[in-house]
């Protein structure tokens, strides 16, 4: 019997999406184990937050606030106090998790599977595939300690759904953050809000590369196109890197990973460390002026063009498809 | 100030695809793929030597100090951080299936405490393992406060405290840290006016790049005579205890089907909506 601890993540005191992910991993453990899990909203609002929480199947939703914009250092000496008595705690492999649950491991002596795709309960042991080597192997790992700490790949768990029971909610005392929680604070945070769909939740993703060539062609040339498509937009490190889009749009090893229904890769030349953040996805295209390009090795379909005539036309045919209904 | 950069040897990164997994799949083998620095870790070091360099005249104010953990051929890494710039190198013996990262921020605590740097600055993850997980951990071992993924760092006391931008999946935090303190980086920290010591010229901007410095060849000469301390993890009192046991490794399966090359944006959207149902 495993009981885990599901630790939210909060956006300005709202909870974000990652958080389901996280819950369906939860339940996979819980039910196999014949356990239970809870929810811990931590943060500025961490109260309202654990209350939009409720309706997922949690054992209780427990919420702690936690001032001063979030750093590790104060979030996680209260998470290691929540987690006594859980066998694994858990969490989004979200730049938040990743950033967050090592240090709470460091705390409880834990080690951490990260970033997994799958676990799988094996009479006593929890055992977790993760990819490796940019996604080029799949490792599965046992934890030999006690308790046992794990950030999922938000593309590899769907959302969890609304349960139709009510969870209890309760307060948590959050625990002081010690040392090192004096020696840093928060001086700013930029959110950035955007419109269309999150990268990591949409259904059709459309991104562009280097070749775009500046943000005045993203905004109107590729843009046209991810609004038709009702998409989001994504961005090789190349286009991000040379700032023709914000780099929270960066797909690949470093960047998100999305696994959308259809991804198009418009002027993308399918590097090794763009392929690992983006290859799950159902259906992948490419717009591409050379065939040999490495994209090929994914693409579905392929498409050889110069992107500055092909974008402007699929934007056309897709609205023409729309208004077809 | 002194800056701890630790450095890993993976097999090339760009060839990943090229590994492969042993029959049994319990191995994963890399065979006639060279052994290149861990990217994430170039990134690092090269943020650690501009902060450590006047940027303008080249001249050296402070120290960078490399550590690896692997086996003796681990020391090529080393030579190539120090022909880069770095001052001095520490290999930690021990064969690569005896690490993870537990036990590498145990073996960087344990350095930790004999170097008293102002800055651990390692790389956000291994290539290989993908983890990105050693750094935080060790920051919490010594109680340092620590920041993920930076993109921007710059220090007007000498690095007594740093003003440090990092990059989240939903934006940037600005963040004050007093030192000693752990960073990590992100691919923006090699832009050109990403890092500022106080020292370079405000006006300096460093050459466009995806990846550290070339090292020149007079850098790699030099290299040749900067010492590396060879230690064991008994040295260290390290006892490597695992705490990840991987049981068995599976290249991923194939994607399905072929590529369809199509001849007009017509014929794309056409089947994208008919045969793929995408649209
Ligand atoms: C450690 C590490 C991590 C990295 N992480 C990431 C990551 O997370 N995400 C990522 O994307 N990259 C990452 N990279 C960088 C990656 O290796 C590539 O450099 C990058 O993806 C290239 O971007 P690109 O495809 O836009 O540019 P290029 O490789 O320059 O490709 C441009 C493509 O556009 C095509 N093209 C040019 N003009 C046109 C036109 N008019 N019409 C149609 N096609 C055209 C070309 O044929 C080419 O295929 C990482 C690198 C390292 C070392
Ligand atoms: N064997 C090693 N030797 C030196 N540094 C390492 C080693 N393994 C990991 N690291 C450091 O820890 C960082 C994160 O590693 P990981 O947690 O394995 O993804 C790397 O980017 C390196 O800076």
């Amino acid at each position: 019997m495993t009981d885990v601890l599901v630790v939210a993540e909060l956006t300005e005191g709202q909870p974000r999406k990652t958080t389901l992910a996280a819950v369906t991993f939860a339940k996979q453990v819980a039910e196999g184990t014949g356990g239970a899990f809870d929810i811990l909203a931590i943060g500025e609002g961490a109260e309202g937050a654990a209350g939009a929480l409720t309706q997922y199947g949690a054992r209780k939703v427990l919420h702690s606030e936690v001032g001063g914009g979030y750093v590790s250092e104060t979030f996680a000496a209260t998470v290691a106090k929540a987690a006594d008595g859980y066998g694994v705690v858990a969490a989004c492999a979200s730049s938040y998790g990743k950033d967050l649950l090592p240090r709470v491991a460091a705390k409880i002596d834990a080690g951490v599977a990260s970033d997994i795709s799958s676990v799988e309960v094996d009479g006593s042991d929890l055992l977790y595939t993760r990819p490796m080597y940019a996604g080029n192997v799949f490792g599965t790992l046992k934890i030999t300690t006690d308790v046992q700490v794990v950030t999922v790949r938000q593309s590899e768990f769907d959302p969890a759904p609304e349960a139709g029971s009510s969870s209890p909610v309760e307060a948590f005392a959050a625990e002081d953050g010690g040392e090192a929680a004096s020696k840093i604070e928060v001086l700013s945070l930029e959110v950035v809000k955007s419109e269309r769909p999150e990268l990591t939740e949409a259904d059709v993703v459309v991104s562009g590369g280097r070749s775009l060539k500046s943000a005045e062609n993203f905004e109107n040339v590729l843009e046209p196109l991810v609004d038709a498509l009702n998409a989001a937009m994504g961005a090789s490190r190349a286009a991000v890197d040379a700032g023709y889009v914000p780099n929270d749009l960066q797909v690949g090893q470093t960047g998100k990973v999305v696994a959308p229904k259809l991804y198009i890769a418009v002027g993308i030349s399918g590097a090794i460390q763009h392929l690992a953040g983006m290859k799950g996805s159902k259906t992948i295209v490419a717009i591409n002026k050379d065939r040999e390009a490495p994209i090929a090795q994914v693409a579905d379909y392929f498409l050889v063009a110069d992107l500055f005539d092909a974008v402007p036309e699929m934007t056309k045919e897709v609205e023409k498809l729309k208004a077809q209904g | 100030m002194k800056i701890l950069v630790p450095v890993k040897r993976v097999a090339d990164p760009d060839n990943a695809n090229k590994v492969k997994v042993s029959g049994d799949g319990t191995k994963v083998t890399s065979d006639g793929l060279e052994w290149k620095m861990n990217p994430f870790d170039e990134w690092s070091l090269e943020a650690a030597l501009r902060l450590t360099e006047n940027g303008s005249s080249k001249d050296r104010v402070g120290e960078v100090v490399l550590v690896s953990i692997g086996p003796k051929d681990a020391v090529q890494t080393i030579r190539q951080g120090l022909a880069m710039g770095a001052e001095r190198g520490i290999l930690v013996e021990s064969d690569d299936d005896s690490l993870d990262s537990h036990v590498v921020a145990q073996v960087i605590a344990a350095i930790a405490a004999e170097e008293k740097p102002d800055v651990i600055f390692f790389g956000k993850q291994s290539a290989d393992g993908d983890s990105n997980v050693a750094g935080t951990k060790l920051a919490e071992m010594l109680d340092w406060p620590l920041v993920n993924y930076a993109m921007a760092i710059s220090t007007d006391d000498e690095g007594k405290s740093f003003t440090v931008k990092r990059e989240l999946d939903v934006g940037q935090q600005t963040l004050k840290v007093q030192s000693p303190c752990v960073f990590t980086s992100s691919d923006r920290i090699l832009q050109p006016e990403s890092v500022k010591n106080g020292v370079t010229p405000a006006d300096f901007a460093y050459p466009e790049s995806e990846g550290g410095r070339y090292a020149s060849l007079k850098g790699i000469m030099k290299a040749k005579k900067k010492p590396v301390d060879e230690k064991s993890l008994a040295d260290l009192g390290v006892e490597a205890k695992r705490v990840n046991e991987y049981v068995k490794f599976d290249l991923p399966p194939a994607r399905s089907g072929s590529t369809t090359f199509v001849e007009s944006v017509e014929e794309l959207v056409q089947k994208l909506h008919s045969d793929a149902k995408v649209l």
